[in-house]
């Protein structure tokens, strides 16, 4: 794509950035003005976001990789910045979201709610900026100063809200995550460049690094950008720092910043890295379906709604890392093919997961507006008084569960595929082991069904658990327009398979040198054949007007041949006329089977009342086995240590004094011994 | 894809959607035979069904659209299950648009909505029997997965026409994985559908209903929308059954007379598979809801055994 003075689509992209840094510079210069930034500084932001939307889709289909070297930064030190397709689709899934997102917050942001509104602006653009700038680096510096730049910027966004000790606790972890996350990132470059000194991208595709070392750069990639994708154990900060931020900011975060990690695993694995082993894959499967079976059990018991999502963008990214681990054990066994149909799942869940999970973090914004409540427990019956917000909720809900024709049914169903067709691995172990992450993958999404339900059955259906939220209003007109655009995408995504894989292919060819883009333009644009028609199709379009034409023929028919007469009465409930709201199930009620189906799973504290209670208390508190085996341990011991090294800060001006001195005797004899 | 073969698919979809109730009433007379009881008429269900369409639906006051248009999803995708599993010939034009994935993702979604519609108006029994009915399903669904997946194994192929085709025109030969997830496919079914060692489709006993939990507050044409449903599940399961573990009959060329054949064959292994289906139900007892988890992750894991004894013995 070239501008009016021959530009490329990565200039475009850098004036996209700069657009943001700009919306944020101005947001500070209006810092109290609440309506310029409101109305003025997002939707123009959600315009930007549209427009680096296109040129990342149009730079995807060019093809051949751009560059661009910035000048900023350290002296001899310059910002190397690339626009492969690899690049360009995580752009486009950024810019897809973040228009949404912003045309949202251009609603939601309230007077009088944490940080004033201007430097929220700034906050918030700096964000995006810097998730797009990491999308671009091409040397080791300019990642890393990206990714920092994202790290903070979320930082302070979370922590929006900082008069609570929570919240502040929150971020505290986050920060703290995140930075053992980086440092890991940096030690992979310091292995990827091996040794030369030089640590442009190109550098380190051009090394030919030892299967040693190949492993050690990708077990410190995968517990690197783990830490930031929130895979296990490196989970914990991610169900509290989620829910802590405004819901823009949680939609950000779970549906944008999350792919910037495995955009980072894509990029060390399959781009930088010039083998794959086989059994890295192995580890990426075990952990990744653990992360999945353990985000989506968790999300089943929680009473938050934040929360709840929270633990099952945990679950989508350990069926990411399922996806990738599946992919680099068939390109460690050199099947391209099969890796190719496997990887297109992974962007494709990757693209999916950013459209519904903003989505349904918007609408609990929207909820937490209208009733100023999080907890599921005093929620219900919300599609009553909130129509627009409820219905395109409930298309992100199904999105979410998995189910034809949504758009998160289609990559659930290419990474079963991908699973399908693995007859013949060299290995014996292998062989045996892929059938059974198969059926670990079918599990968590059958159980990811169920959280839906949960989720979007106690928000919106049922009886209003508290007598004020039949007073709750429905999303005004920018809200709106942000979940419409998002609930849209999910509709696309799931409707169009054949199109958004023609998107994908430029990436697998890229990364992998195969594509499933060929074999599926082959067979039409109505039908999804990623293999052989005769051997596994899917027609979301075919699926939906059979569905609807079935549903219109059943409504014509019944009531030509009978009647269409209804009458409105109270409910019957087996003839009880005492119904109230407290009757239904609570959120806890709902998720009770699962936790006594996993209790393995739950660290559970339990009082239970006596039969002789006067005033009977229940209480059950469920928390996480890895705070209490891991992080509480770990906590304790660098406490031990701190108190050790603690022994040596004396406060005395004179001890500090002779400490130099014995440093400096023993350098001296070490140097002239 | 021409005009007869998509002539033949319509026929067979009507038949389904036609015949489904026939099937539901020879299971319930075949179980009232063998306990002792007289016999409902065969035709009982479709009797039923009129009269339920003649009444007047009475609907909650603080029912949603979700509520009343619940039941024609339930009953649309139904129907389209009906219409992509080979029941009187494998030649099918609106098979290719789902396979057997998409059809578990059907039944999913048939599932979901009968679940968000029965948690809509918000009374204890409608709760109840969704978050039971979602206990059942996300160990069933997987579970019938795996099943399928060790017949995509063996034949190479998700679509469940040519999983017939192909395990059909093999020379006779068991196959031990086969076995297993006949088993676990048993069990399955017994729970998606609501027979007995899960679910009474004949009792509205508060503690033990899940599926008639889920429906209590319907009534007139949406009760038989759903009621019909119902049947058709049972009649689509029976199908898939069929189809993996018995596709002999199955008419597998363009032709008038293949068809005609196979509508007997079928009507005889339904006869005899809902004939089965009522004795599993006479002989075993409804156990407690907690104990169902364990019997499908039994059938779970036997469907995972199965697929494992493929890969191990190649067979």
């Amino acid at each position: 794509m070239t501008g009016p003075a021959g530009w490329l689509a990565i200039d475009w992209l850098l004036v996209a950035v700069a657009a943001w840094l700009a919306l944020g510079a101005l947001g500070v210069l209006r810092l109290h003005d609440f309506f310029t930034v409101a109305r003025v500084l997002f939707p123009a932001g959600a315009l930007v976001g549209v427009g680096a939307a296109a040129v990342a889709g149009a730079a995807l289909l060019a093809g051949s990789p751009q560059t661009a070297v910035l000048a900023i930064g350290l002296p001899e030190l310059p910002f190397h910045l690339r626009l492969d397709a690899l690049a360009a689709f995580f752009v486009l899934l950024l810019a897809l979201a973040s228009a949404g997102v912003s045309a949202f917050a251009a609603g939601y942001f309230r007077k009088g709610e944490g940080t004033p509104p201007g430097l929220m602006c700034l906050q918030y653009h700096v964000f995006l900026a810097g998730m797009t700038l990491v999308l671009l680096a091409d040397d080791a510096y300019a990642f890393m100063v990206a990714w920092e730049l994202m790290a903070l910027a979320s930082f302070f966004l979370v922590t929006a809200n900082h008069v609570i000790p929570a919240i502040r606790r929150a971020g505290y972890l986050y920060l703290l995550v995140a930075h053992l996350g980086a440092i890991a990132i940096l030690l992979c470059f310091g292995v990827l460049q091996a040794n030369t000194g030089d640590y442009t991208f190109d550098n380190m595709r051009a090394q030919q690094l030892s299967p040693f070392w190949a492993s050690v750069a990708f077990l410190l990639a995968f517990f690197g950008f783990g830490a930031k994708a929130g895979i296990l154990p490196l989970h914990v900060w991610l169900p509290e720092a989620h829910p802590a931020a405004p819901s823009p900011v949680s939609a950000l975060m779970s549906g944008v910043m999350l792919k910037t990690a495995i955009y980072g695993l894509l990029r060390v694995t399959f781009d930088l890295l010039h083998l794959q082993l086989w059994w890295w894959g192995v580890v990426a499967l075990a952990i990744g379906l653990a992360t999945a079976l353990f985000g989506v059990v968790f999300a089943a018991v929680q009473t938050d709604m934040k929360r709840l999502l929270a633990y099952s963008s945990i679950e989508n990214i350990g069926l990411l890392v399922v996806g990738i681990g599946l992919a680099v054990l068939f390109t460690g066994y050199g099947m391209t093919a099969l890796a190719a149909l496997a990887l297109t799942a992974v962007l494709y869940h990757a693209i999916n997961h950013a459209m519904f999970k903003s989505l349904l973090f918007l609408g609990t914004g929207s909820v937490l507006h209208a009733t100023g409540e999080r907890n599921l427990g005093k929620l219900g019956g919300l599609l009553r008084y909130m129509p627009w917000v409820g219905w395109l909720v409930l298309v992100g809900t199904l999105a979410a569960a998995g189910l034809p024709p949504a758009n998160g049914f289609v990559s659930e169903w290419l990474l079963l595929q991908s699973f399908l067709f693995t007859l013949g691995l060299p290995s014996t172990f292998v062989n045996n082991l892929v059938p059974v992450v198969a059926a670990g993958v079918a599990l968590v999404a059958a159980l990811g069904g169920y959280v839906m339900v949960k989720f979007f059955g106690v928000i919106f259906l049922g009886q209003p658990r508290e007598p004020r939220l039949a007073q709750s209003h429905d999303a005004a007109a920018w809200e709106r327009a942000g979940l419409v655009w998002l609930a849209a995408g999910c509709i696309v995504l799931g409707l169009a398979p054949a199109q958004v894989i023609a998107l994908i292919d430029p990436v697998t060819r890229v990364l992998i040198g195969d594509g499933v883009g060929a074999r599926v333009a082959e067979h039409g644009w109505l039908f999804l054949a990623p293999v052989a028609p005769e051997r596994a199709s899917y027609s979301p379009l075919l699926f939906l007007v059979l569905m609807a034409a079935s549903f219109a023929l059943a409504f014509v028919l019944v009531r030509r041949l009978y009647h269409g007469r209804i009458r409105r009465a109270a409910p019957w409930d087996c003839g009880y006329p005492l119904l109230n709201a407290r009757m239904q199930d609570t959120a806890e009620g709902f998720g009770q089977p699962i936790r006594q189906v996993f209790e393995p799973f739950f660290r559970m504290e339990r009082e239970l009342p006596s039969p002789f209670d006067r005033k009977p208390v229940y209480r059950v508190a469920v928390s996480d086995h890895f705070w209490h085996w891991l992080y509480l341990p770990i906590a304790r011991l660098t406490e031990a240590v701190s108190r050790i090294v603690g022994l040596l800060q004396q406060g005395r001006i004179a001890t500090y004094l002779t400490y130099s001195f014995v440093t400096l005797l023993v350098m001296l004899i070490l140097v002239f011994r | 894809m021409t005009a007869e073969s998509f002539i033949a698919q319509l026929v067979a979809v009507a038949l389904a959607v036609l015949g489904a109730p026939l099937l539901t009433g020879w299971v319930n007379q075949c179980r009232a035979w063998l306990q002792n009881k007289s016999a409902p008429p065969l035709l009982l269900p479709y009797r039923t069904l009129h009269k339920l369409f003649w009444k007047e639906s009475v609907v909650a006051e603080q029912a949603t659209a979700l509520f009343r248009g619940a039941p024609y999803i339930v009953f649309g995708a139904m129907v389209l299950a009906c219409g992509i599993v080979p029941s009187l010939s494998t030649d099918l034009p609106l098979a290719p648009a789902a396979d057997a994935i998409a059809l578990v993702g059907l039944f999913a979604l048939a599932r979901v909505f009968m679940s968000l519609a029965a948690m809509d108006i918000g009374t204890a029994f409608g709760t109840l029997g969704a978050r039971r009915e979602m206990l059942v399903g996300f160990l069933a669904e997987p579970a019938l997965l795996m099943v399928l997946f060790t017949a995509a194994f063996i034949t190479q192929s998700t679509s469940l026409a040519a999983i017939v085709e192909t395990i059909a025109n093999q020379e006779f030969a068991i196959y031990p994985s086969l076995a297993f997830a006949g088993v676990a496919f048993t069990m399955v079914s017994l729970a998606e559908n609501a027979r007995v060692p899960v679910d009474n489709p004949a009792t509205h006993l508060e503690l033990t209903m899940i599926h008639e939990a889920m429906i209590l507050e319907y009534s007139g044409r949406h009760l038989a929308l759903m009621e019909w449903a119902a049947s058709l599940k049972l009649f689509a399961y029976s199908c898939i059954g069929l189809a993996i573990f018995f596709p002999w009959g199955i008419a597998q060329e363009r032709d008038l007379a293949g068809i005609l054949l196979a509508a007997p064959v079928l009507a005889g292994k339904l006869a005899i598979g809902g004939a089965a289906l009522a004795v599993i139900e006479t002989l075993s007892a409804k156990m407690r809801i907690f104990r169902v988890p364990e019997f499908l992750a039994g059938a779970f894991l036997l469907a995972v055994i199965g697929i494992l004894v493929h890969f191990l013995l190649g067979a």
